[in-house]
């Protein structure tokens, strides 16, 4: 390949905080021929590379996208179609502080704020996994070093003191704040929550931390899997499938290397426990993984975590240090981990566009088949699992023999918001009365089950066990733990609305269905929104069929279902 | 190679094992309708118009990209297959002019697809033409995103890597580098992008002005396939001659060695056939000694 560039050099800045991640550019003179596949094999550093250069400098300019096509030889059409696939980034100039304000589902009803409501110079966000401190907002000053603060429980005041350049502190809360369950002895996946300093290892050890790594290096890989799979233990990220099978069938690859992704991207609409998991207890999520990579025979271990989540950018980062000043991962030690931040693409979270994030493509899922297990990250055998699946394994390890422990995370009209680990087989109203029930006041209208891509329910299914299998006969998931609890003062038809808008937003594009059929949906929404009929429902259903049923990936298929749940269970546009 | 035995509409048919269900049906069913599948690049299966229904499959699933399984049952055509295609064909028809793409009007009429029930409103892709070079003009506004062009360019056939997708969602487009004029970027007019666009939205500079004069008449062109003259390579050429005079040229995509790709000199390095030569040679000596 002729790599064309426009010979204007980056600016110092821009060269700065491209080599923090490439290292210095080596001397080349014009005879010489290295570069080629050495440098093409860097290219899974071309998402830090983005990183880099829009922290440093606050957006990504057409010479940086030259000298980055140059380091990675790649092209700068590439370097450029990725750069624009991600909503945190910029490739026009724009000021050092950026504000993006949460407007989705939570923040909206319950913190009062929607995209009218932002000072001109504020973004818009989708969710940040902040619903149970709603309102949020996420203030990034690009910088050296920038600084990338979430703060919840905002007001008007804050929002516009951000956006006209105050000096923002980031928040003091400690992560157990919104554990509302923080120290009861039976918690499981959230034992740790409140125990002091998370990034202490010496307590993590004290606590029985790494009891279960030795007990995994004591079984090996076939018992490890075996007791998994005794635990019925079930993922985590929505799609329910058994943990053991994806594990053995990637342990039984004779393809090497290995990988093992964790998906920390998290990004479904209301949803906020694996934050809360990886605030409280990083290195646990570190430990599952290194017993995780025995079993597999992984000699990769990624973190996939969403670029909305600064703070738990920093806890993990730390932690990973930990661990390999600790010798518990590193080269030597034939396992290490390494931590890719994303930066705003919800679809990155779907098992195959991970692999095109983290390899430094645009986030588009993949064809399946071929299945991870088979050819995924680089082409080789993959396990793709949640942060909260990851969670559950050093217990099982312990002698846990069954996965029945799972989090909720619960947000709008109740008391106490927050994440809450049951044992399965609560009715949705025992779980909200977990939360403190209703607020004072609060009717209940609906509940948001499983986000976005998940469905509402009305006041008759409180009696609804939570349980994969019960929810799944009644035409439901439990999804990614969403409970959306939504009282009288709520807009339903905003909310729906809104998804509508989610889903255009964040399609990433590829196929028709999906691409043309998100807009189409949120036209059709508009439309009845503003009184017209008819025929509009059956246009909707036409739509949302297609989509369901013809787009590549879960984010297409799942894009009608709230939608078509809020018309057909709730009835929030009435009968045809 | 292993022989695969499986159902297709109700006939048990046999395909080598590795082969997709589209190339399963070969000529039989050939009336699966596809959009963003060509003869010479591997499938993005994007535009969903070749969805089939398979047994035991949650979705419907792509006839162009999914490979044949054993005991696999396929049915071509459904309510939920036609229903698919229809809403794929509306999904485009409104949002995008496929006026240049073939076969549209006939699958609209088959699957009862109604383009227009959208509104005036509707959202589209529409945008001005992009005449930045003498050889070929983008109209983006016919595109389906097909990603044809990005791989003819990409690893699939010329490296050149000039055009990728740039965007998301429905903003999606493709795009050089900062959106450059081509004249600024790494094309090397190649023209195989022109060759696998399947809605006319990369055409010759020479047909773009036809059409738009008016001149242009599919119906009273002769095609003459020829070899290239310019090298020693020998790529095929295809002729598009109206009036006497090529206005266009293509290269056969069953041609076991160029499978329809050329270079700037065998695509466009036409018209000295016809323009002749227009300064007559000088006999005189002291011009040229």
């Amino acid at each position: 390949m002729d790599l064309k560039t426009r010979g204007v050099p980056a600016t110092d800045e821009e060269r700065a905080a491209i080599e923090l991640v490439l290292g210095p550019a080596p001397a080349r003179d014009m005879h010489d021929a290295r570069g080629g596949h050495e440098f093409r094999s860097r290219r899974h550093l071309l998402l830090p590379t983005l990183n880099a250069v829009n922290d440093r400098v606050g957006w990504i300019s057409q010479q940086a996208i030259d000298h980055i096509a140059e380091r990675l030889d790649a092209s700068p059409a590439e370097i450029y179609g990725v750069a624009t696939f991600y909503a945190l980034f910029a490739t026009e100039a724009r000021p050092p502080r950026q504000v993006h304000v949460c407007v989705d589902l939570a923040c909206r009803a319950f913190g009062g704020v929607t995209e009218a409501d932002l000072p001109a110079d504020a973004h818009p966000s989708p969710c940040l996994g902040m619903c149970e401190q709603a309102p949020a907002m996420l203030v990034i000053d690009s910088g050296n070093p920038a600084q990338r603060v979430a703060i919840g429980g905002i007001t008007a005041d804050q929002i516009g003191a951000a956006t006209s350049g105050d000096r923002i502190e980031p928040p003091t809360r400690s992560p157990a704040e919104f554990v509302p369950q923080a120290g009861d002895p039976d918690l499981v996946l959230l034992r740790r929550a409140g125990s002091g300093d998370p990034l202490d290892i010496e307590a993590y050890v004290e606590d029985g931390g790494l009891a279960a790594l030795a007990q995994a290096i004591d079984f090996g890989p076939a018992k490890i899997i075996a007791a998994v799979e005794a635990s019925g233990l079930l993922g985590r990220g929505g799609a329910a499938f058994p943990t053991a099978r994806k594990w053995e069938a990637v342990r039984t690859q004779e393809t090497m290397p290995h990988h093992l992704v964790c998906n920390a991207d998290e990004s479904e609409p209301g949803t906020f426990k694996d934050r809360t998991l990886m605030e409280n207890d990083p290195f646990a999520l570190l430990e599952s993984m290194i017993i995780a990579a025995i079993a597999t025979g992984c000699q990769y271990g990624w973190i996939y975590l969403r670029g909305e989540y600064p703070s738990v950018e920093a806890t993990l980062t730390s932690a990973i240090e930990t661990f390999r000043r600790s010798g518990l991962l590193g080269p030597q030690k034939g396992f290490d981990i390494t931590l890719v931040r994303g930066a705003g693409a919800y679809i990155c979270g779907e098992e195959t566009a991970i692999f095109n994030s983290i390899e430094g493509y645009r986030g588009e899922p993949r064809n399946k088949p071929p299945f991870p297990f088979e050819v995924g990250l680089f082409g080789q055998p993959t396990v793709v699992n949640n942060v909260e699946t990851m969670m559950n394994i050093p217990s099982i390890m312990l002698g846990r023999t069954e996965s029945n422990r799972r989090l909720f995370c619960l947000s709008g009209a109740v008391v106490n918001p927050g994440v809450y680990e049951v044992e399965l087989g609560l009715t949705l109203a025992e779980l909200i009365d977990m939360a403190g029930g209703l607020r004072d006041g609060s009717q209940l209208q609906a509940v948001l089950l499983g986000g976005a891509a998940g469905r509402f329910v009305g006041p008759d299914s409180l009696d609804l066990v939570l349980t994969h299998e019960a929810t799944r006969d009644a035409g439901l998931s439990l999804g990614s733990g969403v409970v959306m609890v939504l009282d009288q003062t709520v807009d339903l038809v905003d909310q729906v609305r809104r998804i509508a808008a989610f889903f255009r937003d964040e399609s990433c594009g590829q196929c028709v269905p999906c691409r043309v059929g998100t807009v189409r949906q949120e036209e059709v929404i508009e439309r009845l929104a503003s009184g017209i009929r008819d025929g509009q429902l059956e246009l909707l259903e036409d739509i949302g069929k297609a989509m369901t049923d013809a787009s590549i990936c879960g984010l297409g298929q799942t894009a009608h279902g709230a939608i078509e749940s809020a018309i057909v269970t709730l009835g929030v546009f009435g009968d045809d | 190679m292993t022989e695969i035995s499986l159902n297709i509409d109700g006939e048990n048919v046999t395909a080598e094992e590795g082969t997709t269900i589209l190339q399963a049906c070969g000529g039989k069913s050939g009336d699966i309708p596809t959009l963003c599948y060509g003869d010479t690049i591997t499938p993005k299966n994007a535009c969903r118009l070749c969805m089939v229904e398979v047994e035991g499959s949650r979705t419907l699933v792509p006839a162009c990209s999914r490979p044949v399984e054993p005991d696999m049952v396929v049915k071509t055509r459904s309510d939920r297959v036609d229903h698919a295609r229809k809403m794929v064909l509306e999904f485009l028809g409104s949002s995008v002019d496929l006026s240049l793409t073939e076969n549209v009007t006939e699958w609209n009429a088959e699957y009862g697809a109604d383009p227009e029930r959208y509104g005036d409103a509707a959202a589209t892709v529409t945008q001005p033409v992009k005449v930045d070079n003498d050889l070929y003009v983008r109209d983006y506004s016919k595109c389906i995103l097909c990603y044809q062009c990005v791989d003819a360019c990409g690893e699939q056939w010329q490296n050149s890597f000039v055009i990728e997708i740039a965007g998301r969602g429905f903003e999606s487009h493709v795009s050089t580098e900062n959106d450059v004029a081509l004249t600024d970027s790494a094309c090397v007019y190649c023209g195989n992008c022109i060759q696998v666009c399947p809605t006319g939205a990369l055409i010759p500079t020479s047909e773009y002005e036809m059409r738009a004069a008016g001149t242009w008449d599919e119906d009273a062109q002769e095609t003459t396939n020829t070899i290239c003259a310019f090298c020693g390579v020998g790529c095929g050429l295809t002729l598009h001659v109206q009036d006497n005079t090529i206005v266009k040229v293509t290269s056969p995509e069953d041609n076991a060695i160029t499978h329809g790709n050329l270079c700037i000199k065998g695509r466009f390095g036409f018209t000295h056939v016809q323009d002749g030569r227009t300064i007559p040679p000088t006999a005189d000596p002291e011009a040229h000694p």
